[in-house]
This record gives C-alpha cells, sequence and structure tokens, in this order.
C-alpha cells in the first residue's frame, strides 16, 4: 500500500516536472518577475547603495513572496479544466500524496529557481554580503512553506474563473509568519547575529506545513470539484 | 439508556426550525439583558469611573475598545467551530451561523482597529503604529475578509459554505503561528518611544466598569449573531412549509387583531 502513495508522489511529481519542462516559458515568468520588480526599487527609492541596502532584506522577501503567489494560481487550473483533477481524486491512493507531488514540484519549478537567482538580486539591491548565505537558505525553506500555503488557496479558489485577485486575499495573510522570520534571518546575518534561530523556525513552520497543508489542499480539491 | 438517545438533543440543535423558534423566546430576554448591561457600564464607564492620572477622560474609550478587541477575536473561533461543525457533521444550520458571525467579527475587528487609532491620538500622538497587537488585529481583519470573498464567490451557497469553513479552520490553525510572529517581530523591532499602556494594576473603580462592558459585549455578540441567524435561515427556507406559514401568518396578523 505505502508503494501506491509513493506511486502517487513520484508520479505526479515527475508529471508536472515534465510539463514545467515543457512550458518552459511560463516556468520562466516568476523568476522575470522576480527580477523586473527588483528593477522597480531603485527606481522608486533611490539608486543609493546606502538607501537601499537596509531595505534588501524586506524588499527581497516581499518579491520573492509575490512571484511565488503568481505562480501559484495556475498549480491546479489546467488539471481542473482538462479534467484530470477528477481523475486524481477518484485514485484509490491518499490524494495527499499527489497532491505533495504537484507541490514539491511547483516548489521545484518556482522556489527553487528563485532562490538560486536570488544572489543577483541581492547584488542589484547592494544586500551586505553576509546576508547571502542566511538569504538563500531562508528563501529555500520559506519558499516551500508559501508553496504549501498557497496550494490551499490555490485549491479553494480553482474552480472560480477570476480566483487570482481572491487567491492573493486569501492566501497573504496567511504568509506573514512566513516573511517576518525570513527576513529576519536575512537582517540577524546582516548583523552578525545567530540567523540559525530564525531559520529554525521556518524549518519547523515548513515542517508542519508538509504534514498539514496537504490533507487541507486534498479537502479542498475534493469539496470544490464535487459541486 | 441507550446511547442513542443521548445524541437527540445535538440533532436537534441542527434543524433550522428548532433554533428559529427557540431564539424566538429567548431574545426578549437578551435584548433586555443586554441593554441593561450597555446603559449600566457605559454610564458607569464614561460617566462615573474616576479619570485616569495621566490620559485624563481619554482613556475612558477602553470601555468600547477591550471588549471589542475581545470579541473581535473570540468571533473567529466561534465562526470556526462553526464551520468545522458544519463540515464534520453536515449541519446546515451552523453554515448559517458561520456565515453569520463573518461579517459581524469582522465589523468588530475594524472597530478595534478605530477606537485604537482614536485612542492612540492623544495617548501616543499618532493614530497608527506597527505595534504587535494593533498588526494582529489588522491580519485578524484580513483573514475574516478573506472568509468573507470567499462566502460570496461560488454561486453555489452549499460550495461557498463548505470552502470558507475550510478556509476559516485554516486561519485557524495559523492565527497562534501568527500572533506569536508578530510578538516576536515587534521585539525585535521595538520602537522605544512607544509603549503601550498598560493596565495589569487597574484600579477596581476602573476595572468594574470594564467587566461589565466586556460582559455587555458577549451578550451584544450573542444578541446579534442570533438575530443574523435568524435572517438567514429565513432567506434560505424561504421554500419550506413552515417559513410561509410564519410569512402568511405576519401578512394577515395586522388585520386580524
Amino acid at each position: 500500500m505505502s508503494n501506491a502513495h509513493n506511486a502517487g508522489f513520484t508520479g505526479y511529481l515527475q508529471r508536472d516536472l515534465l510539463l514545467a519542462y515543457r512550458r518552459h516559458g511560463e516556468a520562466a515568468s516568476p523568476l522575470i518577475f522576480f527580477l523586473l520588480v527588483a528593477t522597480l526599487v531603485p527606481l522608486g527609492v533611490s539608486p543609493e547603495a546606502g538607501r537601499l541596502e537596509p531595505l534588501a532584506p524586506g524588499i527581497i522577501w516581499v518579491m520573492a513572496l509575490l512571484a511565488t503567489l503568481l505562480s501559484t494560481e495556475g498549480l491546479f487550473a489546467s488539471d481542473y479544466q482538462d479534467g484530470s483533477l477528477e481523475q486524481m481524486i477518484i485514485a484509490p491512493q491518499l490524494l495527499a500524496m499527489p497532491v505533495l507531488g504537484k507541490v514539491t514540484a511547483h516548489w521545484l519549478v518556482t522556489g527553487l529557481p528563485l532562490t538560486l537567482v536570488s544572489p543577483i538580486i541581492g547584488i542589484m539591491l547592494s544586500l551586505p554580503s553576509d546576508g547571502f548565505i542566511p538569504m538563500m537558505a531562508s528563501l529555500a525553506l520559506g519558499t516551500g512553506c508559501l508553496s504549501l500555503v498557497g496550494a490551499v488557496g490555490a485549491a479553494l479558489t480553482v474552480s472560480l474563473r477570476k480566483g487570482g485577485l481572491l487567491l492573493s486575499l486569501l492566501v497573504v495573510p496567511l504568509y506573514m509568519p512566513v516573511i517576518i522570520f525570513g527576513s529576519a534571518t536575512v537582517q540577524a546575518g546582516i548583523d552578525g547575529l545567530n540567523w540559525f534561530a530564525p531559520l529554525a523556525i521556518l524549518g519547523a513552520m515548513l515542517a508542519t506545513a508538509v504534514a498539514l497543508c496537504p490533507l487541507a489542499i486534498a479537502g479542498a480539491l475534493r469539496l470544490v470539484s464535487s459541486n | 439508556m441507550g446511547s442513542g438517545r443521548d445524541w437527540t438533543w445535538f440533532h436537534r440543535l441542527g434543524s433550522p426550525r428548532w433554533f428559529y423558534e427557540t431564539t424566538g423566546r429567548w431574545l426578549p430576554l437578551l435584548w433586555a439583558v443586554t441593554l441593561a448591561l450597555l446603559v449600566v457600564g457605559l454610564v458607569w464607564g464614561l460617566l462615573y469611573a474616576p479619570q485616569d492620572a495621566k490620559q485624563g477622560n481619554s482613556f475612558r474609550i477602553i470601555y468600547l475598545h477591550v471588549p471589542v478587541s475581545f470579541l473581535a477575536l473570540a468571533g473567529y473561533y466561534i465562526m470556526a467551530i462553526a464551520g468545522a461543525v458544519g463540515l464534520i457533521w453536515k449541519m446546515k444550520l451552523s453554515y448559517m451561523v458561520m456565515k453569520s458571525a463573518a461579517p459581524l467579527g469582522a465589523a468588530l475587528t475594524f472597530l478595534a482597529l478605530f477606537t485604537g487609532a482614536v485612542w492612540g491620538k492623544p495617548t501616543w500622538g499618532t493614530y497608527w503604529v506597527w505595534d504587535a497587537r494593533i498588526t494582529s488585529m489588522l491580519i485578524l481583519l484580513f483573514l475574516y475578509l478573506g472568509v468573507l470573498a470567499l462566502q460570496y464567490a461560488f454561486h453555489s451557497q452549499d460550495t461557498g459554505n463548505k470552502a470558507s469553513a475550510m478556509l476559516a479552520l485554516v486561519g485557524t490553525v495559523n492565527i497562534p503561528i501568527i500572533y506569536k510572529s508578530v510578538d516576536w517581530w515587534y521585539t525585535l523591532h521595538q520602537p522605544a518611544t512607544i509603549k503601550l499602556t498598560s493596565a495589569p494594576s487597574m484600579h477596581p473603580d476602573m476595572f468594574k466598569p470594564l467587566l461589565v462592558m466586556i460582559l455587555a459585549m458577549y451578550c451584544f455578540y450573542a444578541l446579534v449573531l442570533i438575530l443574523n441567524t435568524r435572517v438567514e435561515i429565513l432567506q434560505r427556507e424561504r421554500k419550506t412549509g413552515w417559513v410561509r406559514d410564519l410569512a402568511r401568518q405576519a401578512d394577515t396578523g395586522p388585520d386580524n387583531q
């Protein structure tokens, strides 16, 4: 039985990764958005390094959050439209496993690239050099949380035609702890403090989210697709 | 005694008609108690409680601010528990309670923020401060608005009910995390100049009217929640026989007298 669950997880992980690979334009857009908005900050605030530096940790985190949020909307949309979501739901395996596979694929396609690209934005916003490792570590764990929590909202709004704005209304309040500890990790690294402490809390949030969110997502998908 | 019999009261709770008729009998008493407590609490707090040594009369807004904030937070749990009961036992009535609790809670949260801002101006010299409690309240308002928006987003009432109940539950799991995070965030960035006037050692003469006001606000909440739910029941059950009978009675009632 556990093999069947694993198959549900790996099957959907591979499928979604393959789909993302075939549609790489779509997968790249959160990254481009991330870079694009980073360009707006110096234009809107000031090009001076001295003024960008204190803002950098917070701004990088806010932008990563928005980029993840934008990509979350489509997480279940195409599956819902072409009916493969129904297939996933009526399959005999625990629904939470394929859901976790899909969310993991989503993180691999958005959260991980965002983490890898973030040093460029760190340089653009003159983030102090002590902040780079904490930034990447916190983004890696934090975007996982964002993907999982965002998927709950995406599942609840999947049947709505204009779910995007509603999705952000539902999900952003739930994102707030992540952004608090995410940017605190970066700030602690810059200040020379122990940044493992806030990072550990991000890790705890991720562990909780991995355990609970797939159940909520599965429940939400069942409920929305049954009507 | 079969264990089945012990549950009949619980299933009867699920009947909108039973709820409507029972609360109809309670309402006059609840109105009286609420009004009495509100009048006593407000007059006592606003006119007879002693002035604050530092804040003068402006502290009196506490008699509105604190009770409203209590209910704003408690209201979220009431809404989420009603939603959970609906999801677990598939009770129509509890969804109606949940739907009625959402706008009420959002309004109370807004009122808590508003009275806080009004109080903040004379006390701190500014309407808005990013204090831990204020920020948490603002996030709570957003959580309420999300539940409200989701409730009305679906064509099918049933889906809207279930989806918003689920969101309320997810929010419930998150609220302690959000509160702790915001608390921690605030201690990290604590601005030294502003400090909430803590009132653990409030004088009994000031505290007693506050207690009355908190009680009054609980009664007020219960009253408005019941009234909202009754309207919701009538609206959703408008095609059933008993609601039609009620409407017919209301139509012909004045003529017969």
